[in-house]
């Protein structure tokens, strides 16, 4: 087994009744790393952490979490992760301290121990003048620091985090991101998912899940460059019409406008796809201003990656 | 001892929410106070202006003057004079009259005769409201008083298949408040944590299943406990509601017939997926609990098919159990068979609900 991997998974497969909410994910998630799991809402990122928790029994498959075979190791990895949920899990009709409290007592966290992590922890997450209150009474940040110290109380070494920042706003979104990265250095794995792409282009290592299928997975930087589209950014007086002009080609997979300029993803057969795109929106008559090609973006390989009917279009071309 | 330490987290964090979730909390003492009251002052009330009826057969001025002594009670309206014992009888079974006053030829004579009664009470005894109440209308002073001296009046009463009082009421009830409560709040308990996903966190940590379910029903145990022992000392008293038994017997049964329910509430919570159907299901149980178990009316006296489904109720077993040791003085041994139907529902509702209350979200 490779002692370098945090989680290995092969053929990991979620049913629920017809619906495969998981399909066939292979993860390799190395060790004392941030790994990501970029996807949309129903794509089967928290199916898969839960699986990956041993919450949900695979309905096919293997996973391997810090050496444990899932599901039937599942008791001996309790104390070895943590896990935030999706949705705030504490008790709202609790305080801060007895949630913490509570929490490192059902680790079994000698009392001694338990004071400390508790005081470490508050501490570190900004949570010492919140002690006293009501969990059900925190704003979303605090709730999260909240989420995330409860998680770290038994000093996990893997952690898994279920969109952690989606009810933060963004400043503290990007405290918590370089709190992400203090435990990183300290040596905790820790697997985020996410659908914002900024938080996804933090991430060592990511994978895009799409339907419940890995789309693609790698380094931020490796799947900008092995993306599989030409990306070509064009300037137009006539924006939205252009725009539909090129979303008739079969050989354009998408077309997103920012602003005044459209950022179109042609097919990878297109050789020259700049004169390509430049010469169909002046043969619908409109003016091209300026058109150039443009290194991808984290956004343009995960729609490159998720389009629905590429293979569909693919044949269409061909 | 990791073990303790976590089933002691679980629980005392129970414990905590409970006291601050106020209505709840109120709940397991004014539930039972509030019961205890409608059931025990609903049947020891004092009904006035029932019917009556007087069979008059001396006719004399002393006898004119008991009837009218009675009279003046209130507690009886006189509707008839008749002139028989029968036309009486008659009166009574057609619902006309509730009770009878029978006052034979030789009333006057009779009077000063402290060997016998005067007369007659005939009580209509299928309403134990009635029968009480008629009841306290021997006591009307006779003319020579003598210790020991039967009443005035000899009371028959009629139709009463099994009778009832307060008395027979207050042990029952602890059982419908304990089938009410632990049934209830450990269903809903669990149920509220698996919706508010507080369940989702936990089952990630090292708990184990059992301690769960154990941290989870120690603090009903103690309250279910607190709750019966709070029945018996209003029912003393309020209601003066003997203890003829042995008190260790008594508090052995309501130990088994709590452990019972909240296996029942775990049982509940495994099969509800959310906190209106865990609701609902414990309805389904405690409605034919009351209707059926012979708490509300006698088990004889129920249709065959009624009597088949109240045997599997525990409430049923629980019924005849205390009755027994609170009312009738008997002995844990001799309720064996009813013992022994409590603890075969125990096993099986806590069968059922530790094999499907898994440590996953499956
Ligand atoms: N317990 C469940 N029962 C039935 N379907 C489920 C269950 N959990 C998730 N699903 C379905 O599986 C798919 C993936 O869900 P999920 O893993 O929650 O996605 P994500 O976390 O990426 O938003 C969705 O279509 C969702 O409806
Ligand atoms: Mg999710």
């Amino acid at each position: 087994m490779n002692e370098g991997l945090a989680i290995r998974t092969r053929g990991l497969t979620r049913d629920f009744g017809a619906l495969r909410a998981v399909d066939h994910v292979d993860l390799d998630v190395p060790r004392s790393r941030i790994y990501g799991f970029l996807g949309p809402n129903g794509s089967g990122k928290s199916t898969t952490i839960r699986m990956l928790c041993g919450l949900l029994t695979p309905t096919e498959g293997s996973a391997t979490v810090l050496g444990h075979a899932i599901p039937a190791e599942a008791e001996a990895l309790r104390r070895k992760v943590g896990y935030m949920t999706q949705k705030f899990s504490l008790y709202e009709d609790l305080t801060v301290r007895e949630n913490l409290d509570f929490m490192a007592e059902v680790y079994a966290l000698r009392r001694a121990r338990k004071r400390d992590r508790v005081d470490t922890i508050s501490e570190r997450y900004g949570l010492t003048r919140l002690l006293g209150q009501r969990a059900g009474t925190l704003s979303g940040g605090q709730k999260q620091r909240l989420a995330l110290g409860a998680a770290l109380l038994h000093d996990p070494e893997l952690l898994f985090l279920d969109e952690p920042t989606s009810a933060v706003d963004p400043e503290n979104r990007r405290a918590f991101w370089e709190s992400l990265f203090d435990l990183v250095e300290a040596g905790t794995t820790i697997l985020v998912s996410t659908h914002y792409m900024d938080e996804a282009e933090r991430c060592h290592e990511l994978a895009i899940l799409d339907q419940g299928r890995l789309a693609a997975s790698g380094s931020p930087q490796d799947l900008a460059r092995d993306i599989d589209a030409r990306v070509v950014l064009l300037r137009t007086d006539r924006p939205r019409s252009a725009g539909k002009a090129l979303h008739a080609e079969p050989w354009v997979l998408s077309v997103a406008q920012v602003g005044n300029e459209l950022r179109v993803l042609a097919d990878k057969a297109q050789e020259d796809a700049v004169a390509a795109v430049a010469a169909r929106v002046r043969a619908a008559g409109y003016e091209v201003a300026h058109c150039e090609s443009v290194p991808a973006s984290l956004e343009d390989v995960f729609v490159a990656a998720t389009l629905p009917n590429r293979t569909a279009r693919r044949e269409r071309a061909a | 001892m990791k073990f303790l330490h976590r089933i002691g987290a679980v629980a005392a964090k129970e414990v905590r929410q409970l006291r601050r979730d106020r209505l709840s909390f109120g709940m397991i003492v004014a539930l039972p106070i509030m019961q205890l009251l409608l059931f025990g002052y609903a049947i020891n009330m004092d009904p006035r202006h029932l019917s009556a009826a007087v069979a008059d057969l001396s006719g004399t001025a002393a006898s004119r003057q008991y009837v009218h002594d009675l009279a003046q009670s209130q507690v009886i309206d006189i509707k008839h004079q008749v002139g028989s014992a029968e036309a009486l009888e008659a009166l009574m079974r057609a619902g006309q009259v509730s009770v009878g006053i029978y006052l034979p030829p030789d009333f006057e004579r009779r009077l000063a005769q402290p060997d016998r009664a005067a007369g007659q009470l005939l009580i209509d005894g299928s309403d134990t409201v009635v029968q009480a109440a008629a009841a306290s209308l021997v006591s009307p002073a006779r003319t020579a008083p003598v210790a020991d001296a039967p009443p005035t009046l000899e009371i028959r009463t009629y139709y009463n298949p099994e009778r009832r009082s307060p008395v027979n009421t207050v042990p029952g009830l602890i059982g419908i408040i304990l089938t009410m409560t632990m049934t209830l709040f450990t269903a809903v308990a669990i149920v509220r944590e698996r919706e508010r996903g507080n369940l989702e966190l936990l089952i990630t940590t090292p708990i184990r299943s059992w301690e769960l379910m154990v941290a989870k029903i120690l603090p009903y145990i103690f309250i279910g406990l607190v709750q019966a022992s709070l029945i018996f000392w209003l029912g003393d008293s309020l209601f003066r509601v003997p203890m003829r038994g042995d008190w260790l017997d008594a508090y052995a049964v309501i130990l088994l017939f709590i452990v019972a329910n909240l296996a029942l509430g775990l049982m509940i919570s495994t099969l509800a997926s959310n906190q209106f159907q865990a609701m609902q299901m414990t309805f389904f149980i405690l409605l034919p609990s009351i209707l059926l178990s012979g708490f509300m009316f006698p088990f004889d006296g129920m249709p065959r098919a009624a009597q088949w489904i109240a045997e599997v109720l525990p409430m049923t077993h629980f019924m005849r159990l205390i009755r027994g040791i609170v009312l009738r003085g008997a002995e844990l041994g001799e309720l064996r068979g009813e013992l022994a139907a409590l603890g075969a529902f125990l096993a099986i509702a806590l069968t059922v609900a530790v094999r499907r209350f898994d440590k996953t979200l499956d």
